[in-house]
């Protein structure tokens, strides 16, 4: 057996925790700590540590803990990671605390301008996150995960979906591809996660296989709310099935397209233009809306170019996306702002929405703004401009009487 | 508990903000006469140790350096070489701020070539007082109070030696030129003027004239040249990059934003902006808001760098009033810029100045290592009680009519939004806002300030709200383990009183 420790090539231990565990057959339990937070809090760690020793009835031990400042719930995770890889057959979780602040429960339509990818096994970017206001938080157990440390990823992310205060944004987690993305909803579905990401999604079949299973965890974990799915299409053959996919659960609740797999899928390089790859996005964009749900564009991956994403963001959303992935807290905001109806729109849409009512109220079939026969279409993409608004907090609820 | 003697000198404990008034006559030097120094202004002589001989060294002297070589000083490491090589002991060592480049003291402390440190006790010198080490108790003074202690006496400075990017043989020097350009030598001035004998030390000599004359030959007693002061590329370098960090760039941008909701950001305001990450991104953000509503800053102090600079050059602030340079581009505006003034603790700090500029500021955003629940702060020691940093300028600026500390609310696990305050550095009277990446908090005594940003949308909460929160993420620090029998340093206030102490840490 190799050395049972969660270390990894290049750990960065700052604001994170390295444990190792040496059984041994006598001797009781010997702790060696080396910390940078020892004088505030070396002596309610060694309490915690030797608490999760009775907890996974480990009698004799030396336990050598290097904590950088990790937080209780990473500990934890870090804790139990290294238990379970030199036991497998522990199934028994330390599960850290529940906090009050992550009760709240999420709904189909919600607004996903921008959800914010966070690499699943580096907890030290979660706990500001919500702070940046972003529409979702993405906890990833796929691609920022290495091979080797998924098992670590799965209990950081269970903690941090129990601990962190995700300060209202959309609770995400993106599992690993089928079928091994199966073996992931257990650490996620009791802990209220709100949106499973479906990554290198090609078939329908492997969406009912994650609500199977999904249903399956809630039965025996007594899980009421509604947990919804986003699948992923990262594939030519996702492309084709996108339809398929989209309509393949009513869990679904938005279809998002990754550009990086999928144009190495149709073997071309990614250009920032994106020929390559328009047909695939409308195709997309096209699946969601038949299927009533979100398109939900790529991410846009130069954190330093913020022109560059707002003009990507105004393309997306003319092409019909309505949302955007970030891989850095400052894209959110200009995310979120671009995705917004412009104040022009707004006007319009005001304009529009008005006459159709004053029109309808008269018993008019038709409508007309000025000289202008407005149709029923108009109306209705007017009647969403106004919806965004509300939700952008761009007008108010009684924004009639201030135009009038 | 503050200590009533200290170095065998009397102390008076801390009386409040404006209590303390010391009554007579300040420090005087002694009278020198031209005809004792050479016709021909030529005083140069052969080496630092022939310097210090003639200036008459003697064991229990105090001998002045200054920190504007910042990290790359290799002159004062030099100095005290050559003071351990002439057997000279139990020296009083009162630079302006000592950086990590200073380790290479730590064995002069030990062997008693220095008694102890009045300054600032950073990186490694700040472990090694922490952990009771020095001979005697360290003293940490704010810029102006060190220029408020030369004034009222309390420190007389015996030999002040003086590291020069330029001079001429007759000791005019300045920091604009040479290959250890600094930008200026603002925090020489006092000792220059007050010591009882001043050596300038220059790698750049130059024929008089060395203008512009930052400081005055008339004030110097010798010149030495030798091969390098410092190494210019740790001279500006080091803080003076904007952060990258997601979550400081979050709390500057609150800040800026504060600025203009507060109404502070008006036509011919002025404001004090530092080094640091969170503070460069803030001038970066401010900049843009002026931009947008066209408004122009009368002044701006520094801490200069490239982003004040670009503030100046576009027309967006008439001066910047520089009290030291960060960056290089500091130093070419300095140089080149007659709208870039150096300044000195004299005209922005002084306690016993006939007024100074840091009341004159509209608003100065500043740091800390710890604030707590009544606004008290610190910027000396971390939370597990070790010396870290000194006082410099901070305690100076938060006379400014709205200071704000832009603070992460922890950092690590540990919390910088805390209960209570590890050692009080400033009192929370004069603190008006404290602006974390979880919310800003307002001194409930500026009413006007909650008023003025009611519906601006900041995220304004109680400074206790956000300590709980932090606690609740970091769960609640214990007390560094210290021992109260040994002070092993003091935090003087700018008006020479003893405002805390700092204790041995006892380590594990």
């Amino acid at each position: 057996m190799g050395k049972p420790i969660n270390k990894k090539e290049n750990f960065d231990v700052r604001s994170d925790c390295l444990v190792e565990i040496i059984p041994k057959t006598s001797g009781g339990i010997k702790l060696e700590t080396v910390s940078r937070v020892e004088s505030m809090f070396g002596s309610s760690t060694r309490e915690l540590l030797l608490e999760m020793c009775r907890f996974f009835d480990l009698k004799n031990a030396h336990i050598i803990f290097e904590d950088g400042g990790a937080l209780p719930f990473t500990i934890q995770a870090r804790f139990e990671l290294t238990v379970k890889r030199l036991f497998p057959d522990v199934t028994k979780e330390y599960l850290s605390e529940f906090i009050n602040a992550n009760n709240y429960k999420t709904t189909k339509d919600k607004l996903r301008r921008s959800r914010l990818y966070l690499p699943g096994n580096e907890s030290k970017y979660f706990i500001n996150a919500g702070l940046h206001n972003p529409d979702g938080i993405i906890l990833d157990l796929e691609d920022s995960v290495s091979h080797s440390e998924k098992d670590a990823a799965q209990l950081i992310v269970r903690n941090a979906l129990r601990s962190v205060n995700f300060y209202g944004a959309e609770r995400m987690v993106r599992i690993n591809q089928l079928p091994r993305g199966l073996d992931d909803l257990k650490y996620i579905i009791p802990h209220n996660v709100h949106v499973i990401l479906i990554p290198k999604c090609e078939s329908a079949e492997q969406v009912i296989q994650v609500e199977l299973e999904m249903e399956q965890l809630k039965f025996e974990n007594q899980i009421r709310n509604d947990i919804y799915f986003m699948p992923i299409i990262e594939s030519a053959l996702g492309v084709i099935k996108s339809y398929e996919i989209a309509t393949a659960s009513k869990m679904n609740c938005a279809l998002a397209v990754g550009l990086e797999d999928y144009t190495a899928d149709i073997g071309v390089e990614r250009t920032l233009e994106g020929r390559e790859s328009y047909v695939a996005r409308s195709l997309v964009v096209n699946a969601a809306k038949a299927a009533g749900i979100q398109p939900i564009d790529t991410v846009f991956s130069d954190v330093s170019d913020m022109e560059g994403l707002r003009e990507s963001v105004i393309e997306a959303k003319g092409l019909g996306f309505e949302g955007k992935g970030c891989i850095h807290p400052r894209q959110i905001k200009v995310i979120n702002d671009s995705f917004a109806p412009t104040e022009k729109e707004i006007e319009k849409a005001q304009r529009i929405v008005v006459a159709f009512e004053k029109a309808e109220a008269k018993g008019l079939g038709v409508v007309s703004l000025g000289s202008k026969m407005i149709d029923a279409p108009v109306v209705k993409r007017a009647q969403r401009v106004i919806h965004l608004a509300l939700l952008n907090n761009l007008i108010k609820g009684n924004w009639r009487k201030e135009i009038l | 508990m503050i200590p009533t003697t200290v170095n065998g000198l009397k102390q008076i404990p801390y009386k409040g903000v404006g209590k303390y008034k010391p009554k007579g006559f300040k420090a005087k030097p002694p009278i020198r006469s031209c005809t004792d120094y050479p016709a021909d202004g030529n005083k140069v002589v052969k080496n630092l140790r022939e310097a210090l001989k003639r200036c008459g060294i003697k064991n229990g002297m105090t001998i002045s350096t200054h920190h504007h070589l910042r990290d790359g000083d290799a002159m004062t490491n030099l100095l005290f070489d050559t003071i351990k090589s002439m057997g000279i002991r139990n020296i009083r060592w009162f630079p302006s701020a000592s950086f990590p480049c200073h380790k290479h003291l730590i064995k002069y402390l030990e062997d008693g070539t220095i008694h102890h440190i009045e300054g600032s006790m950073n990186g490694p010198l700040g472990r090694f007082t922490s952990l009771g080490k020095m001979k005697g108790v360290g003293v940490l003074r704010s810029h102006g109070g060190r220029y408020q202690s030369v004034q009222d006496g309390e420190v007389h400075i015996d030999i002040a030696v003086i590291s020069a990017p330029t001079a001429d043989p007759f000791g005019n020097a300045n920091g604009v030129t040479g290959p250890a350009a600094c930008g200026l030598l603002g925090f020489a001035l006092g000792d220059s003027e007050y010591a009882d004998r001043v050596i300038a030390v220059t790698d750049n000599l130059i024929p008089f004239p060395c203008v512009p004359w930052q400081i005055q030959g008339n004030n110097v007693d010798f010149v030495v040249k030798i091969d390098s002061i410092g190494d210019p590329t740790k001279i500006v370098s080091g803080t003076t990059q904007v952060t990258k960090s997601p979550d400081r760039l979050l709390i500057a941008e609150y800040v800026a934003r504060f600025i203009e909701e507060a109404g502070i950001m008006k036509e011919g305001f002025s404001m004090q902006a530092g080094a640091g990450g969170t503070n460069l991104a803030f001038a970066v953000y401010l900049h843009e808001r002026m931009k947008e509503k066209n408004i122009k800053a009368r002044f701006i102090r520094g801490g200069s760098t490239k982003y004040l600079v670009d503030m100046l050059e576009e027309g967006y602030a008439d001066y910047i009033l520089d009290g030291q340079t960060f960056d290089l581009e500091g130093v070419r505006s300095m140089r080149d810029n007659p709208n870039h003034i150096n300044t000195s603790p004299f005209t922005s700090y002084n306690y016993h100045g006939k007024g100074n500029f840091s009341t004159m500021v509209d608003t100065a955003v500043l740091g800390a290592t710890e604030v707590d629940i009544n606004f008290n702060a610190n910027v000396v020691t971390h939370s597990d009680g070790y010396l870290l940093h000194g006082i410099g300028g901070w305690q100076n600026c938060l006379f400014s009519k709205c200071t704000i500390l832009a603070v992460p609310s922890f950092r690590d696990r540990i919390p910088v939004i805390v209960k209570e305050v590890t050692t009080l550095c400033g009192p929370g009277e004069l603190i008006d806002v404290i602006i974390t990446e979880r919310g800003i908090a307002i001194n409930p005594k500026r009413k006007d300030l909650i008023h003025a940003v009611k519906n601006s949308g900041l995220p304004i909460k109680s400074i206790k709200d956000i300590q709980e929160e932090v606690y609740k993420i970091c769960g609640e620090p214990q007390k560094p383990k210290v021992n109260k029998n040994k002070v092993v340093a003091i935090i003087k206030w700018v008006d020479g009183t003893v405002l805390d102490s700092v204790f041995q840490v006892v380590s594990k």
